[in-house]
């Protein structure tokens, strides 16, 4: 019935599972994301009592979910909610989202306060957590700047990816230009072509084969490209050093890295192997690439992840609300998390239960996950034989999904977690909350922003350099901002991307003339 | 000899910013993102100034015309700035509440210090811009002045730097505070002296470095004066600042 909007994805019958479990999982989440959308589509012709009533509605419902003993009253009496609310909501027109709560209702009273409150954590987390980004963002960037300058292996060009057959070895800038395009396309191809399969391999639930994937591509960043990685910086700086220490070395690393990765460790630990790896990439990608190759690259690639996060059936998008769907983590090989990772908990943190998907729960919410997934089953039935009353609350389902989700694949998006869920009543919320805090990006995003830096610098200006790398971390804010506007996962990639060519080109084309003669005239500006 | 100027100038430039962001920022994530936001306004200003000056094809020699233009956009951009982070301030507010009441060390947000952290921005960008390319060649092979120029260059453009980074903090707090207090008179102040020292340091290219370099810790000096006294500083928090801890309760 809404379907046709892109954040009403997932209205159509194939994801009645879906929300089922969003209402349940989301029980607590309900309400307040329900004021969120109150928020953002002030709608004034809206009650206050009527948000109070269907607040209650809605808190008779979770209560009913929360102890396990949903009762059919307690969902029809929900859906009728729903359904009395769905025009209303539908009807609110596209206003530009406000964030002022005064302006809510009038005498909004409690809610008003409530949300207030909610909007103030909400602001305090958000600027931990773009800090909380920034920090592995800058990281990644300085390893593969300090590498580009002083490492010349990563910036001669030695051979090509099969990926790109064009070499751009003429002068001539057309030709250049079309074959740095068709490379682009190619590479961009293979690279939609591989996401498919991800998402094909991840519907059809053959985790071996992604898990197998995965720890071979990691093997083979954390061994051999490290191992290359680690000679040519003994070259550079001229260090000797013998095959045993290297191979003392390499395998303490690698192995430590394969389990902080795949299985469990310290976070900080996960996160640097992360960092490491996404450097590495980079790296590879800045040697390997031809120059405009790199740049097109760039600019199809951003906007690729804003149609694979945002399009209805966007593959990230899909891989995201598929993972959320089961329950599951995504593949923490794949994810920077600032924050616990659900996949990946700290093994003296946590009480853990070793058994299959759902691995780094705690013991009772793998208790209270059987009751659920009944739960889930019958309401998905009794969803089917009511059809149609369920956009509304698919809508909230899918906000609620929204604000806890994690991101997806090797381009990718990365959110926020959901804060502030006051529901005393709720004990395994205290729990969850902890998992979800916590800002989450693909290690995708990683490696482009460092391509684009690392690219930037291998031309041996500093200015440039300092300017892609001001603009990307500005283009990281402004996602974060958004992404607190809008609670889903949002591409990380296109504005900072967008923000760092631009500052690029200009940078080098026109700022540095500018900039060098001032330096060269001791003129300040 | 070039390895030890390198970080001789790293460290005069660079330095002091440094321990300023390292004690005054880098513990507040607001502060971090205020800066950066600072940093990236001072970039879009230069970013217009370079298209001008590349644009105006026949005054590319003349350094004086993109300079001057430079100053005023750099200005503007302040102002720009000024407006949004006054438009953002309630939100910041909020924050900075909140944090405090969760234990978070720092201080609750002022206007000042906000105005201090947008014009650390501003400086740190400033500086970064001036003085990189010119690090990155002094640690490289070569010999300064061997031609029979000053070999005071490298020296000259670290000293420089630093007072322009201390300058745009302090130019940024008198700025944020005049806009505020609607006393026009200190924005005034703050554009002219800019233009001034920025014309001055014109004369670096004939190698009159005193005629550049002393006015501009001249009017430094002055403006990081005036900036103390507009944060709410006095001679009395100079004096108690100073004295013994236990002196100091006697007295108060």
């Amino acid at each position: 019935m809404v379907s046709n909007k892109p954040w009403t994805a997932m209205t159509d019958s194939s994801n009645f599972s879906n929300d089922g479990f969003q209402a349940e999982e989301g029980a607590t989440r309900l309400i307040p994301d329900d004021q969120g959308s109150e928020r953002t589509t002030p709608d004034p012709t809206r009650h206050p009592d009527v948000i109070a009533a269907e607040a209650m509605n809605q808190n008779v419902y979770h209560d009913t979910v929360d102890y396990g003993a949903m009762s059919w009253t307690g969902d029809t009496q929900q859906e009728d909610a729903t359904v009395a609310a769905a025009p209303r909501e539908m009807a609110a027109p596209a206003m530009p989202a406000r964030r002022n709560v005064g302006e809510d209702g009038g005498g909004g009273g409690r809610e008003a306060e409530e949300e207030e409150v909610e909007e103030e954590e909400e602001l305090k987390y958000g600027a931990a957590h773009v800090i909380m980004l920034f920090k592995p963002v800058t990281i990644c960037m300085l390893v593969v700047i300090a590498t580009i300058s002083s490492v010349t292996y990563y910036t001669e060009k030695t051979g090509y990816l099969i990926y790109t057959p064009f070499h751009e070895e003429t002068d001539d800038p057309g030709s250049k230009a079309w074959q740095s395009i068709a490379n682009a396309l190619i590479f961009m191809g293979f690279i939609v072509v591989m996401t498919m399969v991800l998402i094909a391999l991840y519907k059809y639930r053959c985790y071996r084969v992604i898990h197998g994937w995965l720890i071979l591509s990691s093997l083979l960043l954390l061994f051999l490209f490290s191992y290359i990685y680690l000679g040519e910086v003994l070259v550079a700086y001229n260090v000797p050093m013998d095959y045993f220490t290297v191979g003392f070395v390499m395998w303490n690393f690698g192995v430590v890295g394969m389990v902080c990765i795949h299985w469990k460790g310290p976070l900080k630990l996960q996160q640097a192997y992360l960092i490491v790896v996404s450097a590495l990439m980079a790296l590879i990608f800045i040697k390997f690439l031809p120059d405009w190759t790199t740049w097109v690259l760039l600019g199809v690639i951003s906007v690729w992840d804003l149609v694979a996060v945002l399009c209805p059936k966007g593959p990230l998008r899909v891989l995201v609300e598929t993972a959320q769907e089961r329950n599951e983590p995504l593949f923490p090989a794949l994810i920077y998390s600032s924050a616990m990772m659900w996949g990946v908990t700290m093994a003296d943190d946590v009480p853990r239960c070793d058994g299959g998907d759902a691995g780094g729960f705690s013991e009772r919410w793998e208790g209270e996950a059987e009751a659920r997934r009944g739960e889930r089953e019958r309401r998905r039935q009794e969803r089917l034989s009511s059809s149609g009353s369920s956009g509304q609350q698919a809508r909230n389902a899918v906000r609620v999904l929204n604000a806890t989700q994690v991101d997806a694949g090797s381009a990718a998006a990365y959110t926020c977690s959901s804060r502030s869920r006051r529901a005393p009543a709720d004990a395994s919320s205290a729990s969850a909350d902890d998992e979800e805090r916590g800002v989450k990006l693909g290690l995708g995003d990683f490696i482009f922003y460092s391509v684009l830096v690392g690219k930037a610098s291998s031309y041996g200006d500093w200015n440039t350099t300092i300017a892609c790398f001001v603009a990307i971390l500005i283009g990281l804010c402004l996602t974060l901002l958004l992404l607190a506007i809008y609670r889903k996962a949002l591409p990380a990639l296109p504005i900072s991307i967008t923000f760092g060519l631009t500052f690029y080109f200009t940078t080098s084309l026109i700022v540095q003339p500018f900039a060098d003669r001032l330096a060269v005239e001791q003129a300040y500006i | 000899m070039t390895l030890m100027e390198f970080f001789g100038c790293t460290f005069i430039g660079f330095g002091p910013p440094l321990a300023l962001f390292i004690f005054t920022i880098s513990g507040d994530p607001l502060r971090i993102i205020i800066l950066i936001a600072g940093a990236f306004f001072w970039l879009m200003s230069l970013l217009l100034s370079s298209i001008l000056w590349y644009a105006v094809v026949p005054l590319r020699e003349e350094l004086a015309f993109g300079l001057v233009f430079s100053v005023i956009f750099q200005e503007l951009f302040r102002f720009g700035y000024y407006y949004i982070l006054r438009k953002a301030e309630s939100g910041l507010k909020k924050v900075s509440d909140f944090e405090t009441g969760a234990g978070v060390i720092h201080d609750v947000i002022t206007k000042h210090s906000i105005a201090y952290v947008a014009g650390l921005g501003f400086g740190l960008m400033s500086g970064a811009f001036s003085l990189v390319n010119v690090l990155a060649d002094s640690s490289g092979p070569g010999t300064v002045g061997i031609q029979g120029q000053s070999d005071l260059f490298f020296i000259t453009s670290a000293f420089m730097t630093l007072c322009f980074v201390f300058l745009h903090t302090f130019w940024g707090v008198i700025f944020f505070h005049s806009l505020d207090t609607k006393n026009y008179i200190g924005v005034g102040v703050v554009i002219g002296s800019h233009m001034l020292i920025s014309c001055l340091s014109l004369l670096n290219v004939r190698e009159l470095y005193a005629a550049s370099l002393v006015p501009a810790y001249v009017v430094m000096l002055l403006m990081g004066g005036w900036a103390y006294v507009t944060a709410g500083g006095s001679l009395n928090n100079v004096k108690a600042c100073f004295t013994p801890r236990s002196q100091a309760f006697h007295v108060y």
